[in-house]
């Protein structure tokens, strides 16, 4: 039990070929792209969530922010399908390896800070201070309010992977208990099958909603900064 | 096994099992050929169950069935460690 609870969180490689790279690219397929007026009906479907959600994420954006459009778009839409695919059976998700969600949070939060300062300078400096402090909190506020800035992006990208890799382990944890329990007591391990259910549909809401905080605190660092 | 038709532009299904082998090898196995029978495969696929008119969930779901299959084949080694066996 000790060595395959961590199993599926190896990156995979397949008679020493790293797919890993085909399943990163996988969820692509299940997003074809409209080639006409009136597409079919899983373009339809997709094409309406895409606006509802665009049209929410975008509307406290300024014109300058809203040429972000098409990356917030992409990064939900990824995440998103990334973490529902992994909920599928042995599986592999790549949001649960901290390197990826480095290389997604670091980029986008380093680029929205480095807008800030080329086009607002002294705006993005101000926010390093909250008005109406007192004069002598201020060098110490200063320090805290970079310490915030920059714990950022790593709280974004801890916060995916620690999510995601939480609600993996506790499905196969409940599951290995409900199996392990079924020659012992079939009510207990009824029981433990409820709370698996629950814990399913829990993931399936928590896909989706890592996907989205990720991406709105990444347009709300954009806000600040446009 | 002399044919009427030139081996080159044969179908699968019209290739007889002698000419097998030189049917095999005549095929375009250049990074530009694979990736063109990629990309024909996916469009039969796509054409045959998505791209309708009424497509259902089926289009989809095979598609997800089939990543769940390819999915055990690759752990397979630690699974098989799990089963309920007296010997493993």
């Amino acid at each position: 039990m000790n060595e395959n609870l961590f199993s599926s969180f190896i990156t995979p490689v397949v008679m020493g070929l790293p797919i890993v790279i085909a399943i990163v690219m996988f969820p692509s397929i299940m997003f074809p792209s409209p080639s006409r007026l009136i597409n079919n009906r899983l373009i339809s479907i997709q094409q309406w969530l895409v606006q509802l959600t665009s049209k929410q994420m975008l509307s406290i954006h300024n014109q300058k922010g809203q040429t972000w459009a098409l990356m917030l778009m992409s990064l939900i839409l990824f995440i998103g399908s990334t973490n529902l695919l992994g909920l599928l059976p042995h599986s592999f998700t790549p949001t649960t390896q901290l390197s990826m969600n480095l290389g997604m949070a670091i980029p986008l939060w380093a680029g929205t800070v480095i807008t800030g300062f080329r086009y607002k300078t002294k705006a993005s400096l101000a926010h390093f201070l909250p008005q109406g402090t007192p004069i002598p909190l201020i060098p110490m506020l200063i320090i805290i309010e970079t310490i915030s800035l920059f714990i950022q992006p790593m709280a974004l990208a801890v916060r995916l992977t620690a999510n995601i890799t939480a609600g993996h382990l506790l499905i196969h944890l409940i599951g290995g208990a409900t199996l392990a329990l079924m020659n012992i007591s079939t009510i207990t391990a009824a029981v433990t099958f409820i709370i698996l259910i629950l814990l399913t549909i829990l993931e399936f809401a928590v896909a989706l909603i890592q996907a989205y905080v990720f991406t709105l605190l990444v347009s709300l660092y954009l806000h600040d900064n446009t | 096994m002399a044919s009427v038709v030139p081996l080159k532009e044969k179908k699968l299904l019209d290739v007889k099992l002698g000419e097998l082998p030189s049917w095999i090898l005549m095929r375009d196995f250049t990074p530009k050929g694979i990736a063109g029978a990629f990309q024909r495969g996916y469009y039969r696929y796509y054409n045959k169950y998505v791209n309708v008119k009424k497509g259902g969930v089926a289009g989809i779901s095979m598609v997800l069935a089939a990543y769940v299959v390819f999915n055990y084949f690759r752990c397979y080694k630690e699974l098989k460690h799990e089963r309920l066996r007296k010997y493993h």
